[in-house]
């Protein structure tokens, strides 16, 4: 390796079009977009399915199958196919997005403690407000967690994108390859991990204070177990 | 208990499968060899390297092809990157024998450069020997070149009424150059540009020098100066325009073996010295443009090429 | 597409052949260390959560920084593909663990005191009682690492040891769908395939999971 100085701690990188900081705004766009796109592709889907209980075949296996498209390839053939430029990044990460959302949205209506829809049912609601008032709320916890499970793919796969001439913190990956420098692929993979890191900590306070506290506990303090406080792990759904 | 059973079968099932795969640590890419089939890297095998790039891949198939005829022991592993990553590859002893280009091999290895003055084909390759790393050495040249080149595209050339490299000096700023991401900290890239014709481009996008990405780039526009090689096809296909080099930045390039002193003798020496005088630019354009444009494997085209321009 | 395959079959087959030893060996490492290791974060309770967050951090990881820097750290040769093999195993290591532990907690506490007041002790009361019925948890969290490993090995073409992925980068180079569709294809199969096969096992393994009519 050149340099003495750790890459991280050399001031030069941190500013310019190939700045640390540059890259990680990028980084966090790709990741940003494709859960955007993911969810609205996915959430939609998955709540129908899940309230519904019609096409679970599908959310169980378009979940598998989606898993299973190799991103790289993915994004390989959407170049080869399209050029260059963000969409075929979008593509093969949206890819990666949709499977986790689809698959724990619907795990997580499925789960929804069927009294509690009858008892709303009962009180009069209209299907869609038992969605929404009742079902999403108590599967909010699940589909939370597989948003950040999401969340945590995206962002160490978004790296990819540098492989075809895109930025992002790939960048330090792919071109401290190219030059022998593995100071600088260290760098990023450590940039990445604590990204990943922060993204996961934000995305487990939204997880905690957007659940309703009957449904959490949180802050009352009552005897007996509430009700599925953090969730079953949604990639077992 | 048949519920254990059941379990023991299936992982030993599975272990053996992978166990059964394992065997092949070959590269994929490569033909069945003489050697492979299956078994552990054989340490008498050369195992012959090529960088990630076509034109690498095509004359090292065909290295292995002309050792292989004089039933020398062989071992492909391609597309491994750069020249920053293959050399290390050479150094661990992960490859023995790759082609490489006698002119980006000495600006790669000697500091800050070539040497001023060195620029024909034999005062390079007699540079080159002071330079190579210990434990390796270089056979014979052979007269064909792949030179870097910097691209445009006509309309950019008649733009700026760019014949040469020299002209981009007062206009790169306002340019875009794209190349592999090496290109901007080698000497036969962007430091050298900047140090002997004075050029200095806006923006520097890292791609790929010579493939696809840089291609593609140079076509639609998101850079005006691509780093292409001069025998792609897509100079031809493409109507790229190839900007002169008077001051010799990107030096002779001649394609020559690389090999480790340890794995070379006498046979291995004369076939490729052979090979390397059949060897040109015209034969190898021509021969690449069957990889590149009509997609035939490099397998197939070596074999083709052997075929017609036979080795002694 | 056909065309590439019938010409190319052996290039492609010995893809395949590389992408599976590559996939399936870290697979069982991966597994096997997994048992005592997410064990251990049950039997020792303040364990949990570091292991939950050691695990995540190894998750982010981009592969390829691992498959660049173990050469390094393991003084392995650069294109030893022993590296992507020790890179896969931390990764179902990191994912096996974690869902061991949650497989393990899962059980009915019941259960166990059930099988205590039996006479078990605690090392036949793991493996006959605990590990049995944790089995459908860590089952699941074995189709999704292996999943997992079947994408990732492609990633190792970047480094031009990538199995399938080398047919990505082939096309990529040469503007080329063919093998890359190919490529895509084969792993797609190739995961379903290995899905089904674990979702049989585990069928045939945990019979009393049938047993109840359940929501799907």
């Amino acid at each position: 390796m050149g340099d003495d100085t750790p890459y991280l701690l050399d001031g030069s990188h941190w500013s310019g079009p190939q700045g640390i900081p540059h890259l990680v705004l990028a980084h966090l766009g790709y990741t940003g977009l494709a859960l955007l796109c993911g969810l609205v592709i996915a959430l939609p889907v998955g709540l129908y399915i899940g309230h519904t209980g019609r096409g679970s075949f599908l959310a169980i296996n378009a979940g598998n199958a989606g898993r299973s498209l190799p991103t790289l390839g993915l994004l390989m053939l959407m170049v080869t196919l399209m050029g260059l430029g963000f969409l075929p990044v979008l593509i093969a990460l949206t890819v990666l997005v949709v499977p986790p959302i689809l698959t724990t949205t619907y795990a997580g209506l499925r789960n929804v403690d069927r009294s509690a829809v009858d008892a709303a049912v009962g009180m009069g609601m209209r299907p869609w407000q038992v969605l929404w008032r009742v079902e999403v709320p108590m599967a909010l916890p699940v589909m939370l967690g597989g948003l950040r499970s999401a969340a945590l793919q995206v962002v160490a796969t978004a790296t990819v994108a540098a492989s075809v001439g895109l930025s992002g913190l790939g960048r330090l990956l792919i071109d401290g390859l190219s030059v022998n420098d593995y100071g600088r692929v260290v760098a990023g993979a450590v940039v990445v991990a604590v990204l990943a890191i922060v993204l996961d900590l934000l995305l487990g306070l939204v997880q905690r204070y957007a659940v309703s506290p009957g449904i959490s506990g949180r802050g009352l303090r009552r005897r007996g177990a509430p009700v599925a406080a953090s969730g079953p792990d949604p990639e077992l759904a | 208990m048949k519920r254990r059973t059941l379990l023991g079968a299936a992982i030993a099932s599975g272990a053996t499968l992978t166990a059964a795969a394992c065997g092949s640590g070959n590269d994929p890419l490569s033909t069945t060899t003489s050697s492979s089939s299956g078994s552990a890297t054989s340490t008498t095998a050369v195992v012959i390297g090529s960088a990630n790039f076509p034109e690498s891949e095509l004359v090292a198939e065909m290295y292995a092809q002309v050792l292989e005829a004089k039933g020398v022991q062989v071992q492909r592993k391609f597309n491994i990157g750069a020249r920053e990553v293959y050399l290390k590859a050479l150094d661990d002893g992960s490859i023995d024998l790759l082609p490489e280009y006698n002119g980006a091999l000495l600006a790669a290895l000697v500091e800050g450069g070539a040497p001023e003055g060195v620029s024909s084909p034999q005062q390079v390759y007699d540079a080159l020997q002071k330079a190579l790393p210990k434990g390796t050495e270089t056979l014979q040249q052979s007269a064909a070149e792949d030179k870097d080149t910097l691209s445009v595209l006509p309309a950019t050339k008649s733009k700026y009424d760019l014949s040469s490299i020299a002209d981009l000096a007062p206009v790169a700023k306002d340019l875009s150059c794209g190349a592999g991401p090496e290109f901007q900290e080698r000497y036969q890239g962007l430091v050298g540009l900047k140090s002997v014709y004075g050029v200095e481009f806006g923006t520097f996008r890292p791609l790929d020098s010579g493939g696809p990405l840089t291609v593609g780039a140079l076509e639609d526009g998101t850079i005006q100066v691509g780093n292409v090689f001069s025998t792609d096809s897509a100079i031809a296909t493409k109507g790229f325009v190839v900007l002169e080099d008077p001051k010799n930045l990107f030096l002779a390039q001649n394609i020559l073996p690389l090999i480790r002193s340890a794995k070379n003798n006498q046979a291995i020496t004369d076939a490729l010295n052979a090979f390397s005088a059949v060897l040109t630019t015209d034969n190898l354009t021509e021969y690449l443009a069957k990889v590149q444009v009509d997609k035939q494997d490099s397998a197939t085209v070596a074999k083709a090429f052997l075929a017609a321009n036979p080795v002694a | 597409m056909i065309d590439y395959l019938g010409s190319n079959s052996d290039v492609v087959l010995a893809a395949l052949r590389q992408h599976v030893g590559l996939a399936f060996l870290p697979l069982l490492i991966g597994v096997v260390l997994a048992l005592p290791v997410g064990y251990l974060g049950v039997r020792f309770g303040w364990l949990y959560h570091p292991l939950l967050n050691a695990s995540g951090i190894v998750y982010s990881i981009p592969s390829l920084a691992l498959f660049v820097t173990l050469p390094y750290v393991l003084g392995t040769q650069v294109l030893s593909p022993v590296n992507i093999v020790v890179a896969l195993s931390l990764y179902t290591l990191a994912l096996m663990a974690r869902t061991v532990a949650d497989g393990l907690r899962s059980v009915d506490p019941s259960l166990t005191e059930a099988a205590t007041a039996m006479g078990y002790r605690r090392t036949r009361r793991l493996v006959e009682v605990e590990l049995p019925l944790a089995l459908p948890v860590v089952l699941a969290g074995v189709r999704v690492a292996a999943v997992s490993n079947i994408s990732l090995v492609s990633v190792g073409a970047l480094i031009g040891i990538g199995g399938l992925g080398a047919l990505f980068t082939r096309g990529f180079q040469l503007f080329y769908t063919a093998p890359i569709l190919v490529g895509v294809v084969l792993s797609v199969l190739l995961a379903a395939v290995t899905d089904l096969v674990i979702v049989s096992v585990q069928r045939a393994v945990t019979p009393w999971t049938r047993a109840t009519t359940r929501r799907a």
